[in-house]
């Protein structure tokens, strides 16, 4: 037994990746592509049909998706059932892998994938989640934001969009599709290959659903290493941002969007709680994603939070730094969002 | 952290951890079952580790991989693994397979008749293969959580989403199906035949009188309940589950409808397993700080088996004579009581 004997030690948590993407954008190449390569790792594989991966490994599991909802009366606690199943099952064969990559068909929602990880307690005990990524096919990604919601979840969902097959559009389309990406997740990261020809070290061990690295709240408007600062962005409406960088185009999708909200103020933790815990009752449905970092008064620890749907988990992080900025970040990405509604909210939850 | 069992209040209880026989199993421990007098402890991949009288351990090899589910009859144990294969393992250590997924698919579940029929499943279907008859299959509406024979009769339950479905694999007529809503992953009868028991997702097991499909709500876990024990008679039903053990009154016609569960063995830990004594009213709880317990129904008394301070216990047997206990726990450590 290579791994804990004591119980002292605590348990390593196993990393579940999560890979999404519309039918046909690449996800099986992109599973190939992480178990072939010669990474020195284990992934244990969940995936929806046997046959398509073409690699020999003990470890693939088949699954059903079957999503069922929890009995406490909220309809978009789904889970997935077989998930749960499934891991537990792996959890015999500790030490035999170091990650658990699970594929979703093309046309599933990711939120219940999500949410296993939030509501099932032997789960949260064994594994965390570690980041959603989608394949979005260049070519194709506009077209099925139109017309296939599920696509547009995929998008909204994702932590890492992998924007496959470059090369089948001209410059022109790309920036077209990476427009219609940013107006629905402008906070993704987002990689762009022929192939999926990119560094496992982009799509593996992100961490995005780590309380610890709730980092990456600034939104990724354009190429990373670009130079760009982000500090220069209105920071009241990411629509309204400087638009003097490679002349991206800037959209508004009608249904999905984003929202950020700041305050260099500090908030009222008797305040934003209540009000936090609220908007996702009663709003949880169409908030797919959010996150944030707080600064409350008279406390001087980071209160770092995320959550999907109507499911939060948040913690203290750790101390502000002497000169950084108290500021309280938070994100938002859903369906129809009340934005005026949100606005208001957060403002009251500001100390005066 | 103190690896002193804290006794609080019963500051007088009886001890008897200086009179068991400690084991090294040496891989971590799904289950344990006495086949006559060997105690067999199912280890979560591979292999059972089987330990007769006074003599040494011996290694058996069982399965090519992680090892689903177990049960036992008291003359053999079937297992069900990640290999896709249905194994058996017989007193004199003699291993049979049974069957191979077509698919190799997960072996998820499996139960056993006391005439000799063995029933499993992978995925949505359920496999019964009774005597030299052939052996039926029958799709559920999704994932089977759970299998259980009735005692009386050739009836299996498989509990699924939202329910469970009572299949006579040797009749034509329908199977019934007992509609609750939610994922229910454990299914026992009573011994009387006249009450189903499941074990859901969430903390709460859910029943149905069979007379008339009436239900029970047993809710207000804390946790998952995972271990379920029938106690001599079948009178309650002990539950792990809560830092007590909960147990459900069963004696009457109506069940736990209405009724107060009792609860017994207090601590500052989740009771992670329990087993009721084959004959008399005592059981023994494991927790998941390591504790394990003797209790009696009637009074609560209590006495120590094992102290805290390990990992949580996994598995725990009485023989059928209900001389000995049987324990291990997730890394290994395991005990053998003369009672």
């Amino acid at each position: 037994m290579p791994e804990s004997t004591s119980p002292k030690i605590p348990v390593q948590k196993i990393p579940v990746t999560v890979l999404t993407g519309y039918l046909g954008a690449g996800k099986t190449t992109l599973l190939n592509r992480i178990l072939s390569e010669n990474h020195g790792k284990k992934y244990a594989v969940i995936v929806n049909e046997f046959g398509e991966i073409g690699i020999d490994n003990d470890l693939i599991i088949g699954a059903d998706e079957e999503v069922f909802e929890m009995n406490n009366g909220c309809v978009c606690c789904t889970v997935r059932g077989d998930l749960v199943r499934i891991l537990e099952g792996l959890m015999k064969r500790k030490g035999k892998f170091d990650a658990i990559i699970v594929e979703t068909t093309g046309l599933a929602d990711p939120a219940p994938v999500a949410q296993t990880f939030f509501v099932d307690e032997d789960v949260q005990k064994n594994a965390r989640l570690d980041a959603v990524v989608t394949v979005a096919d260049a070519k194709w990604l506009s077209d099925r934001l139109k017309d296939a919601p599920e696509a547009k979840n995929q998008i909204a969902f994702a932590d890492v969009i992998v924007l496959n097959k470059i090369d089948l559009v001209s410059k022109a389309e790309l920036a077209e599709v990476e427009a219609r990406i940013r107006a629905i997740n402008p906070y993704a990261t987002l990689q762009r290959t022929e192939r999926c020809q990119v560094a496992l070290t982009d799509v593996l061990e992100r961490g995005a659903f780590d309380l610890d690295r709730i980092l990456e709240i600034e939104p990724e408007f354009l190429d990373a290493g670009d130079g760009h600062d982000h500090h220069h962005h209105d920071h009241d409406h990411h629509h309204d941002h400087d638009h003097g960088h490679g002349g991206l185009k800037h959209y508004h999708d009608e249904d999905m969007q984003s929202l950020s909200l700041r305050s260099d103020k500090p908030l009222d933790a008797t305040k934003f709680m209540p009000w936090l815990q609220n908007l996702v009752a009663s709003e949880g449905q169409k908030i797919l994603r959010s996150k944030g970092i707080l600064a409350f008064s008279d406390d001087d620890d980071r209160y770092v939070f995320q959550g999907v749907h109507m499911m939060l988990e948040g913690d203290h992080q750790r101390a502000w730094k002497d000169g950084e900025p108290r500021q309280s970040r938070l994100v938002f990405i859903g369906r129809e969002l009340p934005e005026q509604t949100i606005r208001d909210g957060f403002e009251r939850c500001i100390t005066t | 952290m103190t690896k002193e069992f804290d006794p609080g209040e019963s500051a007088s209880i009886v001890s008897v951890t200086d009179q068991v026989r400690r084991l090294s199993i040496g891989m971590p421990v799904i289950a344990v079952h006495f086949l006559g007098e060997d105690a067999a402890f199912v280890g979560a991949e591979e292999n059972v580790a089987v330990v007769s009288g006074q003599s040494e351990m011996s290694q058996i090899a069982v399965h090519g991989g992680g090892i689903l589910c177990v049960a036992s009859d008291g003359h053999r144990i079937v297992m069900g693994g990640d290999d896709g294969k249905l194994i058996a393992l017989g007193k004199n250590g003699e291993v049979a397979l049974l069957a191979t997924d077509a698919k190799r698919r997960w072996i998820d579940n499996v139960a056993l008749h006391p005439d000799g029929a063995v029933a499993w499943s992978a995925g949505k279907t359920a496999f019964v293969r009774s005597g030299h008859a052939e052996e039926k299959t029958f799709d559920m509406p999704s994932t089977v959580g759970g299998l259980a024979f009735a005692p009386k009769g050739l009836r299996l339950a498989v509990a699924h989403y939202n329910g469970v479905t009572l299949w006579f694999p040797n009749m034509t007529a329908n199977p019934e199906f007992l509609e609750w809503a939610g994922s229910h992953l454990g299914v026992v009868f009573s011994p009387d035949n006249k009450f189903l028991v499941t074990s859901m997702h969430e903390p709460a097991l859910h029943g149905w009188r069979l007379a008339d499909n009436r239900h029970m709500r047993m809710t207000g876990y804390p946790g998952r309940v995972r271990s379920l024990s029938w106690s001599a008679g079948g009178k309650t039903l002990a539950t792990s589950g809560a830092d007590t053990v909960i147990m459900w009154p069963f004696a009457s016609k109506d069940g736990p409808m209405g009724k107060e569960p009792a609860m017994l063995a207090s601590l500052q830990a989740r009771v992670s397993t329990v087993a009721c004594h084959p004959k008399q009213d005592i059981l023994a709880a494991g927790y998941g700080d390591g504790t394990i317990l003797m209790v009696r129904l009637n009074d609560g008394a209590e006495i120590l088996v094992r102290r805290n301070g390990t990992a949580p216990v996994s598995a725990l047997a009485w023989n059928n004579k209900g001389t000995m206990l049987a324990f291990a726990d997730e890394e290994g450590d395991a005990g053998l009581l003369e009672v």
